[in-house]
């Protein structure tokens, strides 16, 4: 009667053996997770100097000043898209820097033939460790064209994305319906690079031009289906019989919409837009296409214009030290409003599920 | 002879007891129902019997349950094994979606480590005719279990259960889903299978209780406390409960005044 | 709306009030409708900007071995994007190897056995992990990831095994190339295929977990052969989802795959992919073919992933249903 199956032991062991291998899967998660975010804190925060959040881009060095292209007129040019953008080891200066850069000849390049710049408003480490090329000048270019570009395509994105969304809840039945579904579950689900082709096609091409308007304009496309979810999903959860109350009271849709149903559902519309202006400021593969980038501080929305995932990449491929050291500081700006955001729309919908309940 | 003896056995669910010490004794090859109102916690104490109770989160019991001479709740008791020698058939009949009628009933025995196919067609086999259920699905039996109607499914369930010979079949209100035909079927079932197998039986049908069970324990709800807390207010045999009810509560609820 | 009577602020005063469903409605379908008109354009846009490349070489946009977008003296452009589709596949199939087990044993863990309150807080964190920009990946694996795994495995592992086995041979020079690649998508697509699985696997059916324990089953038998098989259709679907991210993943392929456009057996070399050729290529393009064989590349990349979605998002809505749809 007592007796143990004799296969018993061994399923115990696998038992055991693979709810420890759930553990150590979620451990995988959390590690890389963990070590990103350290990496970004740590090493972004070495690049925070006094210029980080108030300078633009300083170049480390110049090779052929002549090739710089005229930082006024950064036309779209099929041969050379990114001259004047600090690709290479060209570079470009608008008369807003504040100070003239002077040449250093002890400084880390010059033994291999480069000539460093440096911004005499930087309060650099000392200059004779050839090791500590430190970062020169900040990201507030990048800071700011992001905070423009992302916050147009979110402008763009949110009339659309709304009005979807409202559609979709309040006239769920009809057939165009799972139209207008199938469409968003397309735009959700294709690849970034799509909205930027796209985009390239439809307004660099012909306006001649990279822009932060395109830039804007493809990010938007990756925003709409967001705000177009949170929005359907809020005020489904919005309860049918406060729709009904108020068309008891006579109330028209649309007026029933805008001062009861909405007004319930915004704090989740409001996340819901949060999360696509997370989502779309970290976007980098639609603005290679349509935005380029810039080393200057621009506001110009019909001109190529910085952007912090673009600053992020360019810097990660770049070859100097110091630049790459920016990398990982527009990297943890980056990171900052991405944690900041999720963690912002965390504690918002655990207020209102608690209250929920 | 006594099959399981449960004594000061307190189901709990956090904080909150839901039912008030229980002691009772299980007998062998007969079958014991367990009635009571809804709330008073019958399923919850049968749950307790194959320590199935403690696999909902913060559910736990105290006391101890011997099954034989083992106590179930021992610390160095596996609730594994005792689930194998403890089986249960559940409310709503569950069959395997991605298994089909055979393996429905061969994932029990595949568990222990019966793997030959021969061995296993016996097994399956004796277990689908002790269920009544062999000539219904002996041509299907590569169909899904699902495919299976209601009824079908429960006694499924049953076959699986005695597939692997447990000492003590437990019931959870069998056929609260099917349809009277199905009942009567499953009914007629547990007879036949008493001969073999200890049953424990909860149910809200006091007619099944009366049609088919040897022993019967009532549960109440009391809510004297504030609070509502099952407990046990009778048990004996079947024909004792309903015709000579010891405990005044165990009448008014027989005679249709609570519950 | 029902015929009611009607209270007095509505009624025959404020037809404004009113009448403001029409427009109302009207301006909803409108607005829908540019969602649906958007997606048209995308696809036509990019139907028509490919065009050219697809007439002049067909198929072998796609499956051809040469992309050589400079004309020069001894031989025409030619584009033949296999270099790329095959990294796009090669680098996604990677990711989706690595990332499956785990992100399997992540749902596994979250819905069904660690304490809820736990789940709560670790779950935060995986789609923590999905809310990273790709750029950051990008940069992490650049400068700490591919170093580290250049030296702690591409290096020793080609140098031994890589002698008998082709896809794992040396060289490794910079450590970029596709098995890193890989390896970082999948870290990327593990959020959504381990959030997407919990989901499913909390949608089982108590009864089925209940019923396999009835057996005497370990906790990891339910799981196994209960729980996971019931809600097999809905994790194939999130599987899915993740193939599709990696597909089109650009970021983390234009700065670890190497950007070449050889061929090489082994997966520590250099490659690229659909996404990374279109993202490097398409604002320096040297002629309007070459602009319209790397639409065409970008299309059909639009194309995979929309197929890859929807079966995707049919299998999760089918398991969806037939949870909602109660028991049997």
């Amino acid at each position: 009667m007592n007796s143990v199956p004799k296969n018993y032991r061994w399923r115990k062991f696998v038992d055991q053996l693979m709810r420890g291998s759930t553990v150590l899967a979620t451990g995988c998660a959390v590690i890389p997770l963990v070590a990103i975010i350290a990496y970004v804190f740590t090493l972004g925060a070495a690049a925070l100097s006094g210029d980080f959040f108030t300078q633009a881009y300083v170049p480390p060095g110049t090779v052929e000043m002549a090739d710089t292209a005229d930082a006024t007129e950064p036309a779209f040019d099929p041969e050379d898209p990114f001259a004047g953008i600090g690709l290479d080891t060209v570079s470009e200066y608008d008369g807003s820097q504040p100070a003239a850069p002077a040449a250093n000849p002890d400084d880390l390049f010059a033994g291999i033939g480069f000539t460093e710049t440096v911004n005499v408003d930087t309060s650099m480490p000392s200059e004779s460790d050839l090791y500590s090329a430190g970062p020169q000048g900040g990201v507030l270019h990048g800071i700011i064209g992001t905070l423009i570009i992302a916050g147009l395509g979110l402008l763009m994105a949110l009339p659309i994305g709304i009005f979807t969304g409202i559609y979709l809840s309040e006239y769920r039945m009809q057939r165009f319906a799972t139209t207008v579904r199938f469409c968003v579950d397309v735009l959700s689900g294709s690849p970034s690079i799509i909205a930027g082709v796209v985009i390239y096609v439809l307004v660099v091409i012909p306006t001649q031009r990279f822009s932060a308007i395109a830039g804007s304009m493809s990010l938007a496309i990756l925003m709409i289906p967001i705000v177009t979810r949170t929005t359907e999903e809020m005020l489904k959860l919005v309860p049918d019989s406060m729709r009904e109350a108020a068309r008891g009271l006579g109330a028209p849709t649309w007026y029933s919409t805008f001062t009861v149903v909405l007004p319930a559902a915004l704090p989740g519309i409001v996340t819901g837009v949060m999360l696509s202006f997370a989502r779309g400021a970290g976007e980098t593969a639609p603005l290679i296409l349509t935005v380029l980038g810039s080393n200057i501080i621009s506001t110009a929305l019909l001109e190529p214009m910085a952007s912090l995932p673009l600053l992020t990449y360019r810097y990660t491929e770049s070859p100097y030290p110091g630049e790459n050291t920016l990398a990982w500081g527009a990297a943890f700006v980056l990171m900052m409003l991405v944690l900041t955001m999720n963690i912002l729309v965390r504690i918002a919908t655990r207020n209102r599920a608690g209250a929920g309940r | 002879m006594t099959a399981m003896t449960v004594s000061q056995l307190a189901p709990f669910y956090g904080a909150r007891q839901a039912v008030k010490a229980v002691d009772m004794t299980i007998d062998a090859q007969k079958i014991t129902a367990i009635i009571g109102p809804s709330g008073c916690g019958k399923s919850t104490v049968l749950r307790c019997l194959n320590r199935m109770h403690e696999t909902i989160i913060g559910a736990r019991a105290t006391g101890t349950v011997h099954l034989g001479d083992q106590d179930i709740y021992a610390p160095d008791t596996d609730p594994t094994l005792i689930r194998r020698r403890v089986g249960m058939v559940f409310q709503q009949p569950v069959a395997f979606r991605t298994r089909n009628v055979y393996e429905n009933v061969a994932v029990g025995l595949r568990l222990q480590g019966m793997n030959a196919k021969a061995e296993l067609d016996v097994a399956v086999e004796g277990a689908l005719r002790s269920a009544v259920l062999w000539d219904e699905v002996k041509d299907v039996l590569d169909k899904p279990g699902t495919a299976l109607s209601g009824g079908q499914q429960q006694r499924l369930a049953i076959a699986r259960t005695i597939a692997i010979k447990p000492d003590v079949i437990l019931l959870d209100e069998p056929c609260s889903a099917l349809d009277p035909i199905a009942t009567a079927n499953i009914e007629e079932l547990l007879l036949e299978l008493k001969q073999q197998y200890t049953i424990v039986i909860v149910t809200h049908s006091m007619q099944q209780a009366a049609r088919i069970s040897d022993e019967t324990a009532v549960f109440m709800v009391d809510t004297t406390s504030g609070q509502a807390i099952g407990e046990l207010v009778e048990k004996s045999q079947t024909l004792h409960v309903f015709t000579n009810p010891q405990d005044p509560r165990t009448e008014s609820y027989i005679s249709g005044r609570v519950g | 709306m029902a015929k009611q009577p009607q209270v007095d602020s509505w009624s025959s005063g404020n037809t404004l009030l009113q009448h403001g469903d029409v427009p109302f409605r009207f301006g909803t379908v409108v607005l829908a409708g540019s969602v649906v008109a958007l997606v048209f354009v995308m696809a036509i846009i990019m139907v028509m900007a490919s065009a050219e490349a697809r007439t002049a070489f067909g198929f072998d946009v796609l499956t051809g071995q040469e992309w050589n977008p400079v004309e020069t003296e001894l031989a025409p452009p030619t584009f033949g994007a296999w270099p790329a589709v095959r990294g796009t596949l090669l680098s996604a199939l990677v990711a989706v190897l690595v990332a499956t087990p785990l992100a399997l044993g992540i749902g596994i863990f979250l819905a069904e056995l660690c304490p809820p309150r736990l789940s709560v807080a670790l779950s935060f964190l995986v789609e923590l992990l999905a809310a990273i920009p790709s750029v950051i990946y990008g940069v992490w694996g650049v400068f700490v990831f591919v170093p580290l795994f250049n030296d702690a495995f591409s290096k020793p592992v080609s140098q031994t095994v890589g002698d008998y086995i082709p896809w794992l041979a040396g060289p490794v020079a910079t450590g970029r190339g596709i098995l890193v690649t890989g390896i970082i998508m999948a870290i990327m697509i593990l959020p959504t295929i381990a959030s997407l699985t919990r989901d499913v696997l909390r949608l089982v059916p108590n009864t089925q977990r209940e019923a396999m324990l009835a057996v005497g089953a370990t906790r990891w038998e339910t799981i196994w052969l209960a729980v996971v098989p019931y809600a097999r259709a809905g994790i194939i679907g999130a599987v899915m989802l993740g193939l599709g991210r990696a597909l089109g993943e650009t970021m983390a392929a234009t700065m670890l795959i190497g950007n070449s456009q050889r061929i090489s057996e082994s997966l520590f070399a250099p490659a690229t992919t659909a996404a990374s050729l279109v993202a490097n290529e398409l604002t320096n393009s040297v002629s309007s073919l070459h602009e319209s064989a790397l639409i065409t590349v970008a299309l059909a990349l639009f194309g995979i992933t929309l197929i890859l979605n929807f079966g995707a998002r049919l299998l999760i809505w089918y398991v969806d249903r037939r949870m909602a749809g109660g028991r049997s």
